[in-house]
C-alpha cells in the first residue's frame, strides 16, 4: 500500500508528453480537453455550413450554391451540430468533472474512454468526405426518411457507417459514466447528494444506451434496403416508409433529452453558486429530470403527427407531449425559486446560465404549442419548428455549455478568463441569436416551409434580418475562442476555489486541477458538497 | 367552454398586436371553418404561454434588480417548501388539461372525412403535383410556373423582386368549388412530400404506397397558395401547391373545358408535324418539364444529372428509340413522363433535345412513333 501511495505521489507531475500524451491517453482531464476541444471545432464546422444556408437566404433568388448543395448543408449542419458538436462537449465536461465532482480519481473504464473519443474524428473524417464525392454529401434532412435518403448516391454508406460509429462512440462514452457514478464515488457521497450534472449525466446515459441501438438497428434497415433488396421500407415490396419515422423518431426524441438534460445539470451547478444559496428542490429536480426521461420514450409520433396516424394514435401522443410540459415548469421554477432571495452577481456563467432559463423556456412555449395536434397541422415543418428547435438547442444547449465553459474554465487552466471580453461575449451572443432565430417564428407562421433554398418574397425582409443575426451570431464566436485561448495561456490565478459562492467536491482540489486528483478518497464533509 | 375561450380571446385582441397581424407576423385565419377553428386555438394558446412567461419572467427579473449582492442582500438559506412545489405542479397540469379539451374536439372534428362532394388525389412526383379528380376522369398536372423557374436559375440576373409570386405559382391550379365538402387524398410516386394549404387549415404527408384522406370546405372565392412541406430532394422548394376556389357554376363550366381539350389531344395525335413547329412546341415542354435538372443549356449538374448536349442518346440516330423510352418510362432519378405528357409533347421535346444547343441531328420526331413506342415496351 505504502509504495503505491508513493507511486501516485512521484505522478502527480509525470505525465507522457508529446503525441503519445494524447493519443493515447487514458486520463479523464486530458480525454474530457480533447472531447471539448473536438467539440469546438466541430462548433465551427457545422457553423460553417449554418453561414452558408443563411448567405443563400439572405435574399431571394439562388446567389451562391444550388438546391442539392444547400439540401446537403441542411443536413450535414445538423448532423454536424449534434453528434459533433453538442454531445461530445457534454460528454467533455463530463469527463472532466464527474470524476472531480464525485470524489473518484478518473473514470472507470479509461481505455473505453480513450477509444469512444478517438472513434469520433474518423467518424466525422467519413461523413464530411461525402460533401466531395460524385453526386454530393447526403441531402435528404439529418432524420434521413426513406424514400429519399436511397436516392443518395455515393456518399450512402459512408452516411450510415458515420451514424454506427458515432451511435458506438456514444455508447461507450454512456457505459462508461453510468460505471464511473455507481461505482466510483467517494465513500459518504449518497446517490441523493450527487451535484445535478451528475445525475443528468446519468440519466442521460440511460437515454443514450436505450436509444442509440434503435437508430443503428434503423440505419442498418436502410442500408440493406438499398444494397441487400429488402423492402422494410418500400411499399412496392410490402413494407412501410412510415415505419421508419418511428424507429427514427424513438431515438430521435430521447435525443432531444440527451442533447438538454446535461445543459439542466449545468444551470443547476451555476445558479445556486451565483445566488449564493443551495439549489431549490433538490429531489424534485431529480424527479423532474427523470420523469423527463421516461416521458421522451412516449412522445416520439408527435415529429410525425401528419403522416395520417389514426386519431387514437394522435390523441395519445399529443396528450404525453403536453404532459412533458409539467417537469420541465418545475424545472423552471425551481431555478427562479433559487434566484429568489439570494444574493446574486452576474459573472459571465450567471449571465449565460439565466440566458438559458428564459430563451429555453421561449422553447419550451413553442413547443408546448407545436404539441396541440391540431394546430401543429399549420406549424410542423415550417420556419416555426426551425425556431423552436434552435432556442432549445441554441440559446438552450449550447448556451448552458458556455456557460459551463466559463464556469470551469478557471478549474481546468488555473487562470480567471478576462471577464469584461466574457460579458461582451455574453451580449452580443445573446443579441444576435435572438435576432437570427425570433423571426423565423413569424416566417412559420406566414407560411415559410423549412428545408427550401429559396423562398417567395413576402418572406424576404425577415430572412435578411435572420441572416444578419447569424452572421453576427457566427462572428462572436470567434472573440470566444479568443477568450479561451487567453485564458489558457496566462492571466489572473485562480483559487482553489475559482467562486465565492461555489460549492463541490470540484473546489477542493487547486486550480488548474493536477494531473492525478482523488487518489486517496477525500473524506467527505457536508459542507464541501454542492448538495449538502 | 367555447364562449369563455371566446370573450378571453375579444379581450386579448383588443391589445395592438392586431394591428399588425396584416403584417405577416401571424398564422393565417384562412378560408375555411376548420382553419379559423385552428387559429383560434392558436391564439389562446399563444396568449396562455405568454401570460405564463410574462409572469415566471417578472418575478425572476424582480429577483435580480433585487436579490443582488450588490445591494447588500444577505442570501437565506430555503431550499425547498412542499407546498409551492405542489402548487407549481398541479397548475400547470391544470393548464394543460384546459387546452387539451378544445384541442381534442377539433381533432375529432378534422378527422370526419364524411358526407364528401368532391373527391381529389394529390399525388407527390419529384418535382410537382397530379391531381386526379375521381369522380370526372380529369387529371392534372401541376408544376411551378416558367416564369419562376427561370427566375430561379442560379445567376439568372432576373430579379425575384418583380415576381410576386415567385415559387407560389403553377401552370395549372387545382380548380374547386366554393362552399362544397372537398375530401383531398394525398400520396406519392416517389418519396415523401407533403400538400399544405395554409388557407386550408393543414398539411399532410403524401407517402408512396400509402393514402392519407383529409377535407376541407373553402367559404371564400380565390386563389390560396401552399408548398411541398417535406424535404423531397433538389426540387423540393420548387412545388407549389395553387388552389383555385371558385363558384359551382364556374367549377362545373370549367370542368367541360377541361373534358373537351382532353378529347382535342387525342385528336392531335394523328397529326404531321413540321420542324419548326416541333421545336417551338418542344422548346416549351422542354422548359416546364426537363429544365429543372438539364438546365436551360442542356448541360445537366455534372455527377447528379446527365448532360443532353452532345450526349450519344440524343445524337446517334439508332438510340431515337431508347431516347423515347427514357421519357416515357424513365430511368433512375428520371422520372416517368409517358402518363402526363401527350405524345405530341413527347415527340415535340424529343425533337427538340436532338436539335437544340448544337445537337442539330436534323431528327424529327412525329406523334405516331411516340405511340409506337409506348407499346413495344411494356414497363
Amino acid at each position: 500500500m505504502s509504495t503505491l501511495a508513493q507511486d501516485t505521489h512521484h505522478d502527480h507531475d509525470h505525465k507522457p508528453t508529446g503525441l503519445k500524451r494524447w493519443f493515447f491517453s487514458t486520463n479523464h482531464k486530458d480525454i474530457g480537453t480533447l472531447y471539448l476541444i473536438f467539440a469546438l471545432t466541430m462548433f465551427f464546422v457545422g457553423g460553417g455550413m449554418a453561414m452558408i444556408i443563411r448567405a443563400e437566404l439572405f435574399q431571394p433568388g439562388l446567389q451562391f450554391v444550388d438546391p442539392q448543395f444547400y439540401n446537403s448543408m441542411v443536413t450535414i449542419h445538423a448532423l454536424v451540430m449534434i453528434f459533433g458538436a453538442v454531445m461530445p462537449a457534454g460528454v467533455g465536461l463530463a469527463n472532466w468533472m464527474i470524476p472531480l465532482m464525485i470524489g473518484a480519481p478518473d473514470m472507470a473504464l479509461p481505455r473505453m474512454n480513450n477509444m469512444s473519443f478517438w472513434i469520433l474524428p474518423f467518424a466525422f473524417a467519413l461523413l464530411l468526405s461525402t460533401i466531395f464525392m460524385q453526386g454530393g454529401g447526403p441531402a435528404g434532412g439529418w432524420t434521413m426518411y426513406p424514400p429519399l435518403v436511397l436516392q443518395t448516391g455515393e456518399a450512402f454508406p459512408f452516411l450510415i457507417f458515420a451514424i454506427h460509429f458515432l451511435g458506438i462512440s456514444s455508447i461507450m462514452g454512456a457505459i462508461n459514466i453510468i460505471a464511473t457514478v455507481f461505482n466510483m464515488r467517494a465513500p459518504g457521497m449518497s446517490l441523493m447528494q450527487m451535484p445535478l450534472f451528475v445525475w443528468t449525466w446519468v440519466i442521460t446515459s440511460f437515454l443514450l444506451i436505450a436509444s442509440l441501438p434503435v437508430l443503428a438497428g434503423a440505419v442498418t434497415m436502410l442500408l440493406t434496403d438499398k444494397y441487400f433488396g429488402t423492402s422494410f421500407f418500400n411499399a412496392a415490396g410490402g413494407g412501410d416508409p412510415v415505419l421508419f419515422q418511428h424507429i427514427f423518431w424513438f431515438f430521435g426524441h430521447p435525443e432531444v433529452y440527451i442533447l438538454a438534460l446535461p445543459a439542466f445539470g449545468i444551470v443547476s451547478s451555476i445558479i445556486p453558486t451565483f445566488s449564493r444559496k443551495p439549489l431549490f428542490g433538490y429531489a424534485s429536480m431529480v424527479y423532474a429530470t427523470a420523469s423527463i426521461a421516461i416521458l421522451s420514450f412516449f412522445v416520439w409520433a408527435h415529429h410525425m403527427f401528419t403522416v395520417g396516424l389514426p386519431i387514437k394514435g394522435e390523441l395519445f401522443f399529443m396528450y404525453a407531449t403536453m404532459l412533458i410540459a409539467v417537469p420541465t415548469g418545475v424545472k423552471v421554477f425551481n431555478w427562479v425559486a433559487t434566484m429568489w432571495k439570494g444574493a446574486m452577481t452576474f459573472e459571465t456563467p450567471m449571465l449565460f446560465a439565466i440566458a438559458f432559463v428564459i430563451l429555453f423556456t421561449i422553447g419550451g412555449f413553442s413547443g408546448l404549442m407545436l404539441g396541440i395536434t391540431p394546430v401543429d397541422f399549420q406549424y410542423h415543418d415550417t420556419y416555426f419548428v426551425v425556431a423552436h428547435f434552435h432556442y432549445v438547442l441554441l440559446t438552450g444547449a449550447v448556451f448552458a455549455l458556455m456557460a459551463a465553459v466559463y464556469y470551469w474554465l478557471p478549474k481546468w487552466t488555473g487562470y480567471m478568463y478576462d471577464e469584461r471580453l466574457g460579458k461582451i461575449h455574453f451580449w452580443l451572443s445573446t443579441i444576435a441569436a435572438n435576432v437570427l432565430f425570433f423571426p423565423q417564428h413569424f416566417l412559420g407562421l406566414a407560411g415559410m416551409p423549412r428545408r427550401i433554398p429559396d423562398y417567395n418574397i413576402q418572406f424576404a425582409d425577415f430572412n435578411m434580418i435572420s441572416s444578419i443575426g447569424g452572421f453576427a451570431y457566427g462572428l462572436t464566436q470567434l472573440l470566444f475562442v479568443y477568450i479561451v485561448i487567453k485564458c489558457a495561456l496566462g492571466g489572473k490565478k485562480s483559487k482553489a476555489k475559482s467562486w465565492e459562492g461555489a460549492r463541490g467536491l470540484e473546489w477542493t482540489v487547486p486550480s488548474p486541477a493536477p494531473f492525478h486528483t482523488f487518489e486517496t478518497p477525500p473524506k467527505i464533509r457536508k459542507e464541501m458538497l454542492e448538495n449538502g | 367552454m367555447k364562449s369563455v375561450y371566446q370573450k378571453f380571446l375579444a379581450l386579448i385582441l383588443l391589445l395592438p398586436i392586431s394591428a399588425i397581424a396584416d403584417w405577416d407576423l401571424n398564422l393565417t385565419k384562412g378560408v375555411t371553418p376548420i382553419s379559423r377553428e385552428i387559429y383560434d386555438m392558436h391564439m389562446v394558446t399563444l396568449w396562455v404561454v405568454t401570460i405564463i412567461g410574462i409572469l415566471v419572467f417578472s418575478v425572476m427579473f424582480w429577483s435580480i434588480f433585487h436579490h443582488r449582492k450588490s445591494k447588500g442582500v444577505k442570501a437565506s438559506k430555503f431550499s425547498h417548501s412542499t407546498t409551492v412545489e405542489i402548487i407549481w405542479t398541479i397548475v400547470p397540469t391544470v393548464i394543460i388539461i384546459a387546452l387539451a379539451i378544445p384541442a381534442t374536439k377539433l381533432l375529432i372534428k378534422m378527422d370526419d372525412t364524411s358526407e364528401a362532394k368532391i373527391t381529389i388525389k394529390a399525388t407527390g412526383i419529384q418535382w410537382k403535383w397530379k391531381y386526379d379528380y375521381l369522380d370526372e376522369d380529369i387529371t392534372l398536372y401541376s408544376s411551378l410556373d416558367t416564369k419562376s423557374q427561370e427566375v430561379g436559375q442560379r445567376d439568372s440576373g432576373l430579379n425575384p423582386m418583380e415576381h410576386e409570386n415567385y415559387l407560389l405559382d403553377v401552370d395549372e391550379p387545382l380548380v374547386v368549388p366554393i362552399n362544397t365538402k372537398l375530401r383531398i387524398l394525398t400520396t406519392a410516386e416517389d418519396v415523401i412530400h407533403a400538400w399544405w394549404v395554409p388557407d386550408l387549415g393543414w398539411k399532410r404527408d403524401a407517402i408512396p404506397g400509402f393514402i392519407n384522406d383529409n377535407w376541407a370546405i373553402i367559404e371564400k372565392a380565390g386563389t390560396y397558395r401552399g408548398n411541398c412541406t417535406e424535404i423531397c430532394g433538389k426540387g423540393h422548394g420548387y412545388m407549389p401547391i395553387v388552389v383555385k376556389a371558385v363558384s359551382m357554376e364556374d367549377y362545373e363550366a370549367w370542368i367541360d373545358d377541361k373534358k373537351a381539350l382532353k378529347l382535342a389531344a387525342l385528336e392531335s395525335q394523328n397529326k404531321t408535324l413540321t420542324m419548326d413547329e416541333s421545336m417551338a412546341e418542344g422548346e416549351k415542354v422542354y422548359k416546364k418539364q426537363c429544365l429543372m435538372c438539364h438546365q436551360a443549356n442542356g448541360q445537366g449538374v455534372p455527377g447528379a444529372f446527365p448532360a443532353l448536349a452532345g450526349s450519344e442518346i440524343a445524337l446517334k440516330k439508332e438510340n431515337t428509340l431508347e431516347h423515347l423510352y427514357r421519357i416515357i418510362y424513365g430511368k433512375n432519378l428520371m422520372p416517368k413522363f409517358g402518363d402526363q405528357l401527350s405524345d405530341v409533347e413527347i415527340a415535340t421535346v424529343t425533337t427538340y433535345e436532338r436539335n437544340a444547343w448544337g445537337n442539330n441531328t436534323g431528327d424529327l420526331i412525329q406523334p405516331k412513333e411516340v405511340a409506337e413506342a409506348r407499346k413495344n415496351q411494356t414497363k
